[in-house]
């Protein structure tokens, strides 16, 4: 489904992604750990074209697609989305009227009709109880004056409207408390297919609890330093990250 | 097309940024830029005592009305021309001007409308043919300096509601129209005033009798066809005691390279517990991308809520004209009264708008609430200027003011020019401004939910004026809503 190769990427010059490599299929969760500063963000925000970061070299191919060659709206359409470490609040514009034009632009490019507004207000009270969003929060203007928990469970709100093939998530986990730490998980799992995947970027272990997955990456100085396992994030969670960075010293 | 840094190879999709298209906001073609070819009588040019008089005798006017005009224009001619505006009004030539145009009516059938004219108001969606229920709204249809049909006017009638031409309402009412025509903004008012005074031609009149709920929306809508013409619009609305009515204006132009002048007056009177709701969608041709043609659209617009517990709502949404210079202000005399500011301005290219409202607080426990939005777009100059004024004996009397600038591009300005006089330590005023550019990062939240830069800039600012859009009658917050979006898209690519 995605292949990145060799991606470097560099923000005001300073260059953050030195080399990344990594695949996924459908069907799989990865894990993307490692140490603050080490890129995690920046991966997220070069393959979702974040205008804020220049790409200077590798390959990314999304479902046979050059995906570096695509306007952020077109790698969305395509089936790629980011649930955002800190949701962008937009005064004034309802979780209404911001979905639809997602969905509806969505469907125009593959040549669909609109949603009429029946069908659109019936798939998002389905799709809000997933994550248990009150109507109250759905009429509400986007993520104005929401908690941090809701704002994540917006967040994830978005990708069951959305139906993605691909989700990144970046620090999901940040700034949540064990409950909606459980909703938000439980709400990626309903949401996980044989023909999806997600990539999950965190910091600690705690999100693996819920959030199981197929193979763990560690993430330092811009490159993809380890990859194993599951039981890779568990020793991490004992061990930290220094003995990563002892094993680097060229790094 | 987008460039990155040529010494760096770049791997970045060719896609505009976000940045173009704000900077090129907007380019779309002005919709309403056609001209009608229709057989107009058109006055020659140029301003003297003749002039008024003759634009009073070809609307058949009684003495007293010529009267008023001519004091009007002797009283004009003592004046100059007000500078200090934020706006670059460059001096007028008033004598390059025709004062009065009209879509000549056929001989044979002078009752009928000309087709050609017909079909105009249908190009813009204005319809001129009455349905069976009585429900929608009702329009008052001016082309030029003069009103081609007014629907719905018998059957309002039957409810005592008065909506004519205001050249119907002096052959037909002249007893009204006498008694509150230059009442709220006498002719001695300022530059355009004295001018609107002297050579006004066609507007609605609306009088709303004691106790009667106006059952639908009163509208006009007010088009420019003629060249090197000026349009003096000129509006009185009266709202007896417990009269409710709401009432909506619309405007547009032909595209032309040359600047015409709109100086319009607009009056309201709102008695006893009665309400008006005032709402504008001003469309006005803005001129083009590099500021060549466009109306000049200077406009004194009054409401007196002169009766207790009366409420007056203005809102106003502001996308066309190459200038716009006009403050649709209240004044509170009686007790209790309730005046309402909502606007909306937005200017691009090389528009400039300096709007905004006077609250003149004269009866006890008199509120006021303003919500100014000011959007900027390419080189545009966009200012909002008010007055709060609470005389020493409006006791308890309050003011909200709220002034919202939005600043879509680097090289467009926002400016605020508030003036607060409180005249008794029992009341309260309150005034929030606040200046904001369009967030980068709200932006790209909306690409990664799949909405192009174009369409989340024209979701970002619908959200930013939802408050005022909010007050607009439901028919007409729809077509704002996309006026405002069409007025942003830019030329992508």
């Amino acid at each position: 489904m995605l292949e990145i190769k060799d991606l470097r990427a560099s923000v005001e010059g300073k260059e953050i992604l030195k080399g990344i490599n990594l695949t996924v299929n459908a069907g799989e969760v990865h894990a993307i750990m490692g140490p603050n500063g080490s890129g995690k963000s920046t991966l997220s925000a070069v393959l979702t074209g974040n205008p804020a970061f220049t790409v200077t070299g590798g390959s990314v191919v999304f479902n046979g697609k050059d995906l570096l060659a695509l306007s952020p709206e077109d790698r969305a359409h395509e089936g790629l989305f980011l649930s955002f470490q800190y949701p962008v609040e937009i005064p004034g514009v309802s979780m209404v009227n911001f979905m639809r034009a997602a969905i509806n632009e969505k469907r125009k490019y593959f040549g669909e009709e609109p949603l009429s507004a029946a069908d659109f207000l019936k798939l998002m009270r389905e799709k809000r109880s997933i994550v248990q969003l009150d109507n109250k929060l759905a009429s509400r203007a986007v993520n104005e004056g929401f908690s941090g928990g809701e704002k994540k469970r917006n967040e994830i709100f978005q990708m069951a409207m959305l139906e993605p093939k691909l989700s990144i998530l970046d620090e999901t986990d940040s700034g949540l408390d064990i409950d909606a730490l459980r909703i938000v998980a439980h709400g990626v799992n309903t949401l996980k297919t044989a023909n999806n995947a997600s990539i999950v970027i965190t910091h600690y272990q705690r999100l693996l609890d819920y959030i199981k997955p197929d193979f763990v990456h560690v993430l330092y100085k811009g490159r993809i330093v380890m990859s194993a396992g599951p039981e890779l994030a568990l020793e991490l969670e004992e061990k930290g990250y220094d003995w990563i960075k002892e094993m680097h010293p060229e790094l | 097309m987008n460039n990155n840094n040529k010494d760096e190879k770049t791997l970045t999709p060719q896609q505009p940024d976000s940045e173009q298209i704000l900077q090129s906001a907007a380019q779309e073609e002005y919709k309403y830029g056609f001209v009608t070819d229709v057989d107009t009588h058109v006055i020659p040019k140029g301003l003297n005592e003749d002039v008024v008089r003759l634009i009073s005798r070809l609307k058949g006017e009684p003495e007293w009305l010529l009267e008023f005009r001519l004091k009007a224009y002797r009283y004009w001619l003592t004046l100059k021309m007000p500078t200090w505006g934020h706006v670059t009004l460059p001096e007028i030539d008033y004598q390059a001007i025709s004062y009065y145009a009209a879509p000549k009516k056929k001989e044979d059938a002078p009752k009928e409308i000309d087709p050609e004219v017909k079909k105009t108001f249908d190009k813009l969606g204005i319809p001129l043919e009455e349905q069976m229920r009585l429900s929608g709204m009702a329009v008052d249809a001016v082309m030029d300096s003069v009103s081609v049909r007014t629907t719905y006017r018998e059957k309002l009638a039957e409810l005592g509601v008065i909506f004519c031409s205001i050249s119907e309402a002096v052959k037909d009412y002249p007893d009204l129209v006498k008694k509150y025509l230059g009442s709220v903004v006498p002719y001695t008012d300022n530059f355009f005033a004295a001018l609107n005074s002297a050579v006004f031609s066609d507007g609605s009149f609306v009088y709303i009798p004691k106790g009667v709920r106006c059952p639908m929306e009163l509208s006009t809508y007010f088009r420019i066809n003629a060249a090197e013409t000026g349009q003096f619009e000129r509006t009185l609305i009266v709202a007896d005691d417990d009269a409710y009515v709401s009432y909506l204006e619309g405007c547009t132009a032909p595209m032309r390279d040359e600047n015409q002048l709109h100086a319009a007056i607009v009056e309201i009177v709102v008695e006893d517990r009665a309400e008006v709701k005032y709402s504008t969608v001003q469309n006005w041709y803005p001129g083009d991308k590099d500021g060549r043609g466009g109306i000049y659209n200077l406009v004194t617009k009054r409401g007196l809520c002169r009766g207790d517990h009366s409420k007056l709502s203005w809102t106003q949404v502001e996308t066309g004209s190459a200038i716009t210079w006009k403050y649709p202000s209240c004044v509170l005399r009686g007790d209790y009264s309730t005046g309402e500011f909502y606007s909306v301005a937005l200017t691009r290219n090389r528009q400039e708008a300096d709007t905004g409202t006077k609250m003149i607080h004269l009866g006890k426990h008199t509120s006021s609430t303003i919500v100014s939005k000011g959007i900027s777009a390419g080189h545009s100059q966009n200012s909002y200027r008010g007055m709060v004024k609470i005389a020493p004996k409006a006791v308890n009397s309050r003011n909200y003011t709220q002034c919202d600038s939005l600043l879509l591009t680097p090289t467009s300005g926002a400016h605020t020019f508030p003036v607060i006089e409180v005249g008794n330590d029992s009341s309260v005023v309150e005034h929030e401004a606040t200046t904001s550019k369009i967030n980068e990062d709200q932006i790209f939240y909306c690409n990664q939910r799949g909405i192009s830069t174009e369409d989340a800039v024209g979701l970002i600012v619908n959200g930013y004026a939802k408050e005022v859009m909010s007050k607009l009658p439901m028919e007409f917050a729809v077509e704002a809503q996309k006026l405002l979006s069409i007025s942003l898209e830019g030329s992508v690519g």
